[in-house]
């Protein structure tokens, strides 16, 4: 029997509405793509400090086998995606289109590519710092997109209480699926999971907050319950950012994380989908980060798929299993349409961050006319921040950067709702990052 | 054979927009108009066809003359001009030269919007003063009301309209007062039914105050207006207003007197929203409505002249930088005294 007031649509305030795409891929089941020649494991695809190779060239390695250690706390380990011989470490071209260290490995063709059953971990009798640390072996980061390592988020200092485990359901970026299918296709697993961390982290009950767009995951995700499973989950309303976590939070339990706080200042602990299944499949299965569930889609892909891609796969390749690209392809973000990163060559890897492969086309890429502003406030309304994006933008275009402060132009998350909504094509959000870059890279002047 | 890649572009996320552009916005308000453009023509006939033929041709004029190629100034192609010039045109009266009016438009743009950098960048709304200029300049035509027609001459044409510049133009056979003029200066009330379908005599635009209501719907229902400085405004007149009838009824009119009189609506509505001088926050549109509401009643009541719209809007244009500066929307996750 379900709860009436259950069905009432949580939200934030402010935000913006895109039209969803995701009618594309909501219901193709999740493929495997087969393995191919070449990978290549950039050793810095999380935030914060590269990892270390342990490889050297030539060595052969097995699937699943411990490839870079973590180069510092905020970092993590990588494994090898295949079994086969390491090619080289060295620089390779990034998705930013410079050059980084990363380990290149040449598949073995007549391996097995069976993974390197190290059997499951026994989770229950690991110490709290045991836990955490094997976390950071697993090599598991954030996979809404971020890539922020998943256990410098579960290290919580000592006196802070966690009270809810919050399970990020919403994805909320238009065209990506890739959440979606695994919260219909694996939701044990996700249950599995989220009961790991949560009774680790002493969590009195789990949360998957997910956008009611999502009827199927919201039905299975609660026949799947156990009743010892302490487990809500909660329809949220279908809008931009939901799922950007400080918005979660204000949706699910009404209240604000104060500015340049986390979110376990208010007893909460935000992991995505993708993030607790990562987790699952190594505590209950002895399966390290090695492969990732993401969406190939948008109006320049042949045939758009949902896919288990292993890491390091080239996005070439990615793109040759949906069909290859339509003819009038101008461009691939990597990620979400409103907050993914373009790439420059299809020769770049997929990442542990890389939530989905998109193609767009003239249509959506053509350059439309930019109109001064003329102040009408839509970014002021879109803004999930409550900042005043337009003011922002003047400052920036001015290269006043310093006055921006004064704006609170560091609490912009580049959720991008102010670009989106600007209906004189100004980009805002752009500006915007421009000038956070100038303002943290700058060199302060001597005095 | 491998096919060759595409060249890839690299523009930064968000990909996605929606579907309004400045262009149409601007559209948005010049269909909304539509309507009591129409009424106007309904009740003046052919004059009012030339009058904001005049003051439309004006403003697109110097939005042409002034047009230097650069991207920054010029906005022939958004029909911000052409919103200018009509808006000025539903300000005056059906009798007015055409020449003035023509005068009016391209003053309204030249000195209201291109010297400031054009588009976006000034800092009264054009359209005033673009009327402001008039007034001053020629205070007798701007205020040489012409009686109501009736309505469904269609060709009538005022013999004034058609004088030339700088010719004496006394203006032929009957002038009439305005409602406001009215109550003024003969303690005269016009009934509420006449104010809200246009029996009454004014400049062209403020003769039906339902119609300029109902566009006013429109832009709402299309997001393209900030509904606080309307609702703000017309809250504010209505309370004064009931004030002071409270104090002495037979002296002060009613509060739906006052707000469906004179150009309220229209400015209230199309006038005092224009994004680009009003407030951009929402605290922000509150006070400037309410100040607003106050200046109109204020010079009503106690100023020399019957109606104050037009200078209590351009007034409060000018204290909009400052309202903006210390209306600053509270950040999420700050508390209330972040500013």
């Amino acid at each position: 029997m379900m709860n009436p007031l259950s069905r009432l649509r949580r939200s934030f305030e402010h935000g913006v509405h895109p039209a969803h795409h995701k009618a594309q891929t909501e219901d193709l089941p999740i493929q495997r793509v087969p393995f191919v020649k070449d990978y290549v494991m950039p050793l810095g695809q999380h935030l914060g400090v590269p990892s270390r190779a342990v490889v050297v060239a030539g060595e052969r390695v097995r699937r699943g086998q411990l490839i870079a250690e973590p180069g510092g706390f905020v970092s993590t380990a990588l494994h090898s995606p295949v079994t086969g011989t390491i090619r080289e470490v060295g620089d390779f071209r990034g998705v930013d289109g410079r050059f980084a260290p990363a380990v290149a490995i040449e598949a073995d063709p007549f391996a097995t590519q069976q993974v390197d059953a190290s059997a499951a971990v026994d989770w229950e009798s690991l110490s709290l710092e045991k836990f955490i640390e094997a976390v950071q072996m697993a090599g598991i980061v954030g996979l809404g997109g971020a890539a922020f390592p998943s256990h410098v988020k579960l290290s919580v200092p000592d006196g802070v209480k966690i009270r809810h485990l919050l399970v990020n359901g919403a994805e909320c970026e238009p065209y990506l699926t890739n959440d979606h299918r695994l919260m219909v296709e694996r939701p044990e697993a996700l249950l599995e999971g989220a009961e790991i961390v949560r009774q680790k982290l002493g969590a009195e009950e789990t949360v998957i907050g997910v956008e009611i767009n999502k009827p199927d995951a919201i039905e299975i995700l609660r026949r799947h319950i156990r009743p010892d499973q302490p487990v809500r989950v909660v329809p949220l309303k279908v809008k931009y950012p939901q799922g950007a976590e400080k918005m979660m939070i204000k949706s699910v339990f009404g209240k604000e994380v104060p500015a340049g706080q986390l979110p376990r200042d208010v007893e909460v602990n935000v992991n995505n989908v993708g993030t607790i299944v990562a987790i699952a499949d190594y505590f209950l299965r002895g399966m390290p980060l090695i492969e990732r569930v993401l969406t190939v889609a948008g109006p320049g892909v042949s045939y758009p798929a949902n896919l288990v891609v292993p890491l390091g796969t080239p996005v070439r390749e990615v793109v040759r299993f949906c069909g290859g690209l339509k003819g009038d392809s101008r461009e691939i973000i990597m990620g979400g349409p409103m907050m993914g990163r373009p790439i420059a060559s299809l020769d770049v890897p997929v990442l542990k961050g890389c939530s989905g492969v998109l193609v767009f086309t003239e249509t959506e890429t053509a350059r439309r006319k930019e109109y001064p502003c003329i102040r009408c406030g839509r970014c002021l309304e879109a803004c999930p921040y409550f900042l005043n994006p337009s003011r922002l933008a003047r400052l920036s275009r001015a290269r006043m950067y310093d006055a921006m402060k004064a704006y609170h132009v560091f609490d912009c998350v580049e959720c991008g709702c102010c670009t989106f909504a600007c209906p004189s094509d100004i980009p805002i959000v752009q500006l915007i990052r421009t000038a956070k870059d100038d303002l943290m890279h700058r060199k302060e002047p001597e005095v | 054979m491998k096919n060759k890649d595409p060249d890839l572009l690299l523009f930064h996320a968000p990909l996605l927009r929606q579907g309004m552009t400045t262009p149409k916005a601007m559209r948005d308000v010049l269909y909304a108009l539509l309507p009591a453009t129409g009424a106007s023509v309904w009740f003046f006939g052919l004059s009012a066809v030339l009058v904001l033929g005049a003051c439309i041709a004006g403003a697109v004029l110097a939005e042409w003359f002034f047009d230097n190629g650069q991207p920054r100034g010029a906005s022939l192609g958004d029909a911000s001009g052409v919103l200018t010039g009509l808006l000025l045109g539903l300000t005056l009266p059906p009798g007015l030269p055409m020449w003035m009016a023509l005068l009016g438009g391209f003053v309204g743009i030249s000195l209201g919007k291109v010297i400031w950098g054009g588009l976006g960048h000034n800092l009264f709304n054009p359209a005033l003063l673009g009327r402001a200029f008039l007034l001053a300049t020629f205070p007798i035509a701007m205020t040489t009301w012409v009686p109501h027609g009736g309505g469904g001459e269609l060709t009538g044409v005022y013999a004034s309209n058609l004088a030339l510049p700088f010719m004496q133009t006394g203006v032929d056979g009957v002038t009439a007062a305005t409602p406001l003029g009215m109550l003024k200066f003969d303690q005269e009330v016009t009934p509420l039914t006449h104010l809200m379908f246009g029996k009454i005599s004014g400049s062209l635009g403020e003769t039906s105050g339902v119609l300029l209501l109902l566009g006013g719907i429109y832009l709402w229902l299309r997001r393209d207006l900030d509904w606080r400085i309307p609702v703000s405004i017309l809250l504010t007149v209505m309370l004064f207003s009931s004030v002071l009838s409270l104090i002495d009824a037979a002296r002060f009119p009613s509060p739906l007197f006052s707000v469906f009189s004179g150009g309220l609506l229209l400015g209230a509505i199309y006038m005092a929203t224009d994004p680009v001088t009003s407030p951009v926050t929402p605290r922000g549109a509150w006070i400037f409505g309410i100040g607003v509401g106050v200046l109109v009643m204020l010079i009503r009541v106690f100023g020399g002249l019957p109606e104050g719209v037009m200078y209590a809007i351009l007034l409060m244009n000018a204290a909009t930088p400052l309202i903006d500066r210390y209306t600053q929307p509270r950040v999420f996750g700050r508390g209330a005294d972040s500013s």
